[in-house]
């Protein structure tokens, strides 16, 4: 609850949600100011693909979030992040694919623009808060913050928001957290919010027509890259034009002839290798994980928690040990498929976020299948 | 709240006479100057009276003159009629890395598509040097564009001596004098000037119309095709009210030159030596020579803080205020001329541009004055770059920033 009388800042998109964020501080008496981040140049994309639509934040929707300001008669400020969203999201996505890893760049976003950049220009403005649609909760217990899910369990998105800090945490809130969706479009309707809602894509903001293979060589160029695909046993099935064209789990496109259906179970970037399997090859018993920000104190021993491995997973009860380098091992009680380096890997007790790190390496070399490559 | 206006280089409020003048044409006087009847003829004597009014602000003739929508499109209109029209002579374009981005793009478009561009560098103050211009001219240069006045940092080019220079090289001279025309004179024969650009609405006229100067028996390309308006120099039924606004704007403009200067270069002049004095750790942006900046423009780059912050701060306070360029799709992108005068990139990112205009006040100038020290050392007190240099040793912005 933010009270009012309070400035806030509002990251606004144009959507329905950030608009309602926005409506509802007003109504409640705060001084909104809206902010929109400019984090890519779309003239340049779309000059040679075409419109882009469906996705999060193209320019359009810097005009919409304009739009939306303007009805709701608060100050409204662009602010050009584009340098830092190619050096920070860009830069790291294009890496970790080419690394054989397959990155999440909207945790990485929410991570260094909207909670460090955009937050610090909130706080310059002597706002009290950031406040973002976001469908997560923020709940003060004995002066911590803990970070928990949103009651709309299908829009939950604290999975995107694990690497917030105590310190971030004062300072932003998340008012749709204790709503649905529905009750959302409730308050739009009420508040008479002339906002279509968008079809909600699956793609990243920066690949809208969702081919990232294009979008990686149009940013990184496309050289020598070939390389074999390999099955588990060790046969070589065929040939490859880039590991980076692959993600773990995926079947289709292979262009392999076998009696079962095949998929990418391991991708190795050094030695240009794909290495593909029948489907139960894709099970692992359990993962590494660095990177890891606790929103509880630092577990100093083995801990007992539910880890999310990608956004829609329906998180599995694990063990979490800590390593002596900070990094993380996690064991799942039951199999999981998919588990693919480079996902965020987010730990729950219940609703709670406990903490979450970066997916380096499934368990797959220690499964006892016989991978010598990889 | 009370609102300080110091964004004239931007765009300006349109004059109260300037707006009594235009209306007849959105009522009673509504007829298309190319009809011959009565409503018609009402209107085209109307067109001809702005056309000597601008003339005579530049020393023209009215027949020089051409409506156009924009200072976008007369330079555009300028550098592509030009190289299209002497397109066997030669292909070669001379212009600076600090223009407008009307004509920068447009000549970085026609390098695109051929044509060899010369980007003249500029100083740590942003002047040019006028041996680099000799050197850039070859048998193949056809069009010499130097802005009349800098748009962000107001720096004045010596346009009479690259007139003399291209005169002597018979080459075509453009000159965008969006900036400096009702700043500061402007003479089109003094300077030999081919092709000299005037938007509208920096001088109290509205958005939607400015003209270009065309040297008589400059042949150009045209590329508006349509009717005949404009000596068939330039289609489409002319903007009759905005084209009336601009001729009363720029006759004000004529008659209020030496006051204007006087009044709004006294009133900079406070702005600059106060912000001087009570801010410590800035660099002025642009020639320190004051009498070679436009009167109304201060540039200044606060260390240790961001541009975007310190204007989204001033506007809380009600004080419009700019960074760069406000032209690219209301964000605020780091400028090119700053990049030009190599400004160090963080100092880049701060600097911060007021831009005063007829209608400023002393007691604006003071409210800034009390707003702005404590708010640049609020933000420097929130920056990491600013406490890192206070403790750090070494720490590398602190060596570029200039103490004045």
């Amino acid at each position: 609850m933010i009270e009012p009388g309070k400035r806030v800042v509002v990251a606004m998109s144009g959507g329905v949600d950030s608009s309602v964020a926005a409506a509802l501080l007003k109504e409640q008496g705060c001084e909104v100011i809206g902010m929109t981040m400019q984090i890519w140049d779309y003239s340049k994309f779309t000059a040679d693909h075409g419109e882009s639509s469906g996705s999060c934040c193209s320019l359009d929707d810097v005009y919409d979030a304009r739009r939306v300001a303007e009805s709701l008669d608060i100050p409204f400020y662009v602010v050009n992040f584009e340098k830092q969203f190619e050096k920070e999201v860009i830069d790291r996505f294009c890496d970790d694919y080419f690394k054989g890893l397959t990155p999440n760049p909207c945790v990485v976003c929410n991570q260094v623009l909207k909670f460090e950049v955009l937050l610090r220009r909130a706080r310059e403005l002597q706002a009290d808060y950031l406040v973002t649609g976001h469908y997560a909760q923020l709940v003060r217990k004995d002066g911590f913050f803990a970070l928990e899910k949103g009651r709309d369990r299908n829009k939950d998105q604290s999975y995107f928001l694990f690497t917030l800090t105590q310190e971030q945490m004062q300072y932003v809130r998340f008012p749709l957290g204790g709503m649905t969706k529905e009750q959302v479009r409730g308050h739009a309707v009420r508040l008479g919010l002339n906002v279509a809602e968008k079809p909600e894509s699956q793609d990243i903001c920066f690949v809208p027509d969702g081919d990232y293979v294009r979008f990686l060589e149009e940013q990184r160029g496309s050289g020598a890259m070939n390389g074999d695909i390999v099955h588990v046993d060790g046969q070589v099935l065929g040939t490859h034009l880039g590991t980076y064209r692959y993600t773990i789990g995926q079947r289709r496109g292979l262009g392999l002839s076998w009696p079962h259906p095949l998929y990418v179970v391991g991708i190795d970037a050094l030695k240009r290798k794909v290495l593909v399997g029948e489907k139960h090859c894709l099970v692992v018993y359990h993962c590494y994980v660095d990177d890891i920000n606790w929103l509880i104190d630092a577990p100093e021993r083995d801990i007992e928690a539910a880890c999310r491995i990608r956004y829609r997973h329906q998180e599995a009860p694990s063990l979490i040990t800590v390593l002596d380098d900070g990094s993380a091992r996690v064991d799942f009680y039951e199999p999981q498929s998919g588990v693919t380096p480079g996902q965020a890997a987010v730990f729950y007790a219940g609703d709670r976020v406990l903490g979450g790190g970066w997916i380096r390496e499934s368990g797959m070399r220690d499964e006892g299948h016989d991978f010598e490559d990889l | 709240m009370n609102r300080i206006y110091l964004d004239y280089n931007a765009t300006s409020p349109v004059r109260p006479e300037v707006l009594e003048v235009m209306l007849p044409f959105y009522k009673e006087q509504f007829g298309n100057p190319s009809s011959v009847h009565w409503a018609g003829r009402q209107v085209s004597g109307a067109l001809e009276k702005a056309r000597e009014q601008v003339a005579a602000l530049i020393n023209a003739s009215p027949a020089e003159i051409v409506f156009v929508s924009c200072g976008s499109e007369g330079d555009n209109m300028a550098i592509k009629g030009t190289l299209t029209a002497l397109k066997g002579k030669g292909n070669h374009v001379i212009t600076t890395a600090v223009e407008h981005p009307a004509v920068l793009e447009t000549c970085e478009a026609l390098a695109k598509e051929g044509y060899d561009v010369t980007f003249l560098p500029v100083d740590k103050d942003g002047q040019l040097d006028l041996a680099d211009l000799e050197k850039a001219i070859t048998d193949k240069t056809v069009l010499i564009s130097v802005m009349w006045a800098n748009n962000e940092t107001g720096n004045i080019y010596p346009i009479e001596e690259i007139g003399k220079i291209a005169k002597k090289y018979n080459i075509r001279f453009h000159t965008d004098a969006v900036q400096a025309v009702g700043k500061i004179p402007v003479d089109v024969q003094k300077a030999n000037v081919d092709l000299l650009v005037i938007s509208g609405h920096k001088i109290g006229a509205p958005k939607g119309v400015g003209a270009i100067y065309i040297r008589r028996g400059t042949r150009m390309a045209t590329f508006l095709h349509g009717g005949h308006q404009e000596r068939n120099r330039r289609a489409g039924t002319q903007n009759v009210a905005g084209i009336v606004g601009l001729g009363k704007a720029c006759e004000i403009a004529g008659a209020e030159l030496d006051d204007y200067y006087k009044r709004v270069r006294l009133l900079r002049d406070r702005l600059e030596d106060g912000i001087l004095s009570q801010v410590p750790d800035i660099k002025l942006n642009g020639t320190p020579d004051r009498d070679q900046r436009l009167p109304n423009t201060l540039n200044v780059s606060f260390a240790y803080i961001e541009g975007e912050s310190l204007l989204l701060n001033l506007d809380m306070f009600g004080i419009a205020a700019s960074s760069g360029s406000a032209c690219t799709s209301g964000s605020l992108e780091p400028s090119h001329v700053m990049g030009a005068m190599c400004v160090e990139v963080t100092l880049a990112h701060s600097s911060t541009r007021f831009s005063l205009g007829p209608e400023t006040t002393a007691e604006d100038i003071d409210k800034v004055l009390e707003v702005l020290p404590a708010t640049v050392q609020r933000l420097r007190d929130m920056s990491p770059l600013y406490n890192c240099g206070r403790t750090a040793e070494g720490c590398e912005t602190c060596e570029t920033v200039r103490r004045i």
